[in-house]
């Protein structure tokens, strides 16, 4: 694939993007007076903007590359990860757990982990937390800088330091409030950048029922795209509930009813949206109570709505791909000059032996690590006497078989954008990156300050000393999340080993939170160990469990095979289950062997069952919390019948 | 505090004005790649409509000195 050119006008809408986030910092630069000031913003921002901030932070670059991705892959089941995996959840953190979060005065997650429990438990949270975000972060950073350099042929240094460089700096001046700022600018920007590509789309396959005719075709011969093999009912990429009845045969992702709705709706879902500090952070900085409370439903209402925006991309490029429209095809994996080296001499010696077509493909194939097309490979081998080097290198990365799904997103801005609107999906994909990073950078920082810098390193120091640590931290963060980036540029193999071990600390980390604030007898003891004892879980479970067609090792079953599931995501959904149920029973038990450290008076605030309910009549009834988390449920559950 | 209203306005505004003049001054033929529709045209219109409504309700705010809203009837009611 050719990369894409962009125009002066396109610059230019990047640039004023660029000056308007960095001037958003130094515009509040003035009001950092306190540490509360730039590490919550000084709890005084209104729901609407912490809400679209909420939704913005979770929103990183991987969220529009990667869902697009799982749309083509998987079709219109992937929206089971918002209306199955994230809009109940932030209901229900909205309304359960942030009386608890907002109210106890907690300025983080772990340090409310430490007001329930004890410091052990927080120190293992805090710690955890700090390196995965700085992992997180790192690797999404580089997964764009790889991107903007094949698509758009930027250098990928230069790429990695300007986008980290303007986060820094407008954090560095505004702490969370510019963050959660320049999130709601970033997420009108997601949403009006990326909303015409899918228009253009849409009215290029000729609307929403040509669109699933084909990806009935599709669905029956998934292979001839390069897609699952196999065949599968006629609706299985067009209906979300269908295809994952027929069990996990039946649907490519492989997966199981209960998988689905219990590891991945309950477990994966409630473990992200009501524990991690990233997004519950933004509803710290709320106003007050009642903001904080409306703060996840104001985000649920656009994130339920955002499959349309992010995985229907994903279906128009295979509806384009089958109809087979002005040749467009999925993108291919784009090969690398190491590839080229090797793949090259390949051809040669092949066009030299006179292989035939799938003999060739088989030889160039391996030698470049990829899968070929043999008819396209043939070809080329006939025409290759005459190339000259770079037609030759044309022609092979054309004869690639294998699919980037992740090239899916900017293949159809490629295809579809004229130069101006170029520019501004662009811009979009950019800003849904500065968020996310923006939004694990201000997290990390204020963990480090609060959980580990002024909990275990440097007490009692005055509240500038701590400011002036928040701003040090920033810098440090993003240098090290820029560290991170080029290990898993390097080493993509350790960076796997590495969100292994994370997806272990927090299978389970939901139900120690839950039985925490839900159940005044848990204790302390009970919550350290049944958090360890999960996390052993997982580690053992996927030690003993693989999925079809991985080997045993990096991908599990290293202790031998005990079960094996149809797919990955199967065995993730199965293996949160395993290890959520782990812990919530260890906690259980040891809590009830165990004494409580903690009284009653003490565990008011923070324990569902000694504090007094909030009273919110006091509001119009469409503003109360419960009122706006019904209506949301019945929404998510009126699309589920749509789309059935 | 800054209102985030304002540079939200502004920026789309700015970014709007650009998209609609490249419309009315580029080629038809420019467009083929967005179906024969020009794009930057409409979007352009789109997007100044978005950033002028940001920026007239910041410039009402900023007129009409709001209550403070601060004393929500929730934040009384903290456990």
């Amino acid at each position: 694939m050719q990369s894409i050119q962009l125009g002066g006008i396109d610059y230019s809408i990047l640039i004023i993007y660029s000056l308007f986030v960095l001037g958003i910092g130094f515009a509040l630069k003035r009001f950092m007076k306190s540490s509360e000031d730039f590490f919550l913003s000084g709890r005084s921002i209104p729901a609407w903007i912490t809400g679209l901030a909420f939704l913005s932070a979770n929103l990183g670059a991987l969220e529009l590359v990667g869902m697009a991705a799982s749309g083509a892959k998987y079709g219109i089941a992937t929206s089971h990860f918002y209306w199955v995996g994230a809009i109940p959840a932030m209901v229900f953190l909205a309304i359960f757990m942030m009386p608890f979060y907002y109210g106890s005065k907690a300025r983080s997650v772990p340090e409310y982990l430490k007001m329930r429990f004890d410091e052990r438990t927080r120190c293992l949270n805090s710690i955890t937390f700090a390196v995965m975000t700085l992992f997180a972060s790192g690797i999404s950073m580089n997964a764009l800088a790889k991107l903007l350099h094949q698509l758009l042929g930027w250098d990928y240094n230069l790429s990695l330091w300007i986008c980290s460089g303007v986060v820094l700096i407008y954090v560095f001046k505004g702490g969370l409030t510019s963050a959660i700022y320049t999130e709601v600018l970033q997420f009108f920007m997601i949403v009006l950048g990326f909303a015409p590509v899918v228009y253009l789309g849409l009215k290029d396959v000729g609307g929403w029922e040509t669109m699933t005719h084909s990806l009935s075709n599709v669905a029956q011969d998934p292979a001839r795209l390069g897609l699952a093999p196999g065949s599968y009912a006629p609706d299985a990429w067009s209906s979300a509930w269908k295809p994952l009845l027929g069990g996990p045969t039946a649907n490519p992702m492989g997966v199981d009813l209960f998988a689905m709705v219990f590891g991945l709706g309950f477990v994966l879902s409630f473990g992200y949206w009501c524990t991690n500090f990233l997004v519950v952070q933004r509803a710290m900085a709320a106003r007050n109570m009642s903001a904080a409370r409306r703060t996840p439903l104001i985000a649920a209402l656009p994130k339920m709505l955002f499959p349309a925006l992010v995985i229907v991309p994903g279906m128009i490029a295979v509806t384009l791909a089958s109809l087979g429209k002005d040749g467009y095809r999925l993108p291919p994996k784009m090969l690398v000059e190491s590839a080229y080296a090797k793949a090259v001499p390949a051809v040669k010696e092949a066009a030299s032996q006179k292989l035939d077509a799938e003999a060739a493909a088989k030889r160039i194939g391996e030698a470049a690590g990829v899968k070929m097309f043999p008819d396209r490979v043939a070809a080329l081998l006939e025409a290759a006497p005459t190339l000259d080097d770079k037609s030759l290198r044309n022609h092979l990365q054309n004869a690639v078989a294998d699919t980037d799904y992740d090239g899916v997103i900017l293949s159809l801005v490629k295809r579809y954008c004229p130069s101006g609107l170029l520019g501004l999906a662009l811009t979009a994909l950019l800003a849904s990156f500065m968020s996310g990073m923006a939004g694990n950078v201000t997290a990390f920082n204020t963990v480090w300050t609060y959980d580990l810098y002024q909990a275990y390193i440097c007490p009692n120091k005055s509240d500038g000393h701590y400011m002036w640590m928040g701003r040090v931290v920033t810098v440090a963060g993003v240098l090290l999340s820029i560290a991170c980036a080029y290990f898993a540029s390097n080493y993509s193999n350790a960076m796997d080993i590495v969100q292994l071990v994370f997806g272990f600390v927090n299978a389970p980390l939901f139900a120690t939170f839950l039985l925490g604030m839900f159940w005044a007898r848990t204790t302390s003891h009970g919550a350290f160990y049944g958090l360890l004892g999960g996390t052993l879980t997982s580690a053992l479970f996927h030690s003993l469990t693989l999925a079809a067609g991985n080997n045993p090792g990096l991908k599990g079953g290293y202790l031998g095979v005990a079960q094996s599931f149809p797919s990955e995501m199967a065995q993730n959904f199965w293996l949160a289950s395993f290890a959520f149920s782990a812990c919530f029973l260890l906690t259980l038990v040891i809590s009830l062997a165990t004494q409580r450290t903690k009284t009653n008076e003490e565990l008011k605030g923070l324990v569902y069952s000694l504090t007094p309910k909030l009273k919110d009549e006091e509001q119009a009834w469409y503003l109360k919390p419960t009122t706006i988390g019904w209506a949301l449920l019945a929404g998510c559950v009126v699309l589920n019948i749509i789309f059935w | 505090m800054l209102d985030i209203r304002w540079p939200i306005g502004l920026m789309f505004t700015l970014v709007g004005a650009i998209l609609v003049l490249t419309g009315a001054l580029s080629s038809p033929e420019s467009y083929q790649r967005s179906l024969g529709i020009n794009i930057n045209l409409w979007w352009g219109l789109l997007l100044l409509l978005f950033g002028g409504l940001m920026a007239l309700f910041a410039w009402r705010a900023k007129n009409r000195p709001d209550q403070p809203t601060a004393r929500d009837p929730g934040s009384r009611q903290n456990p």
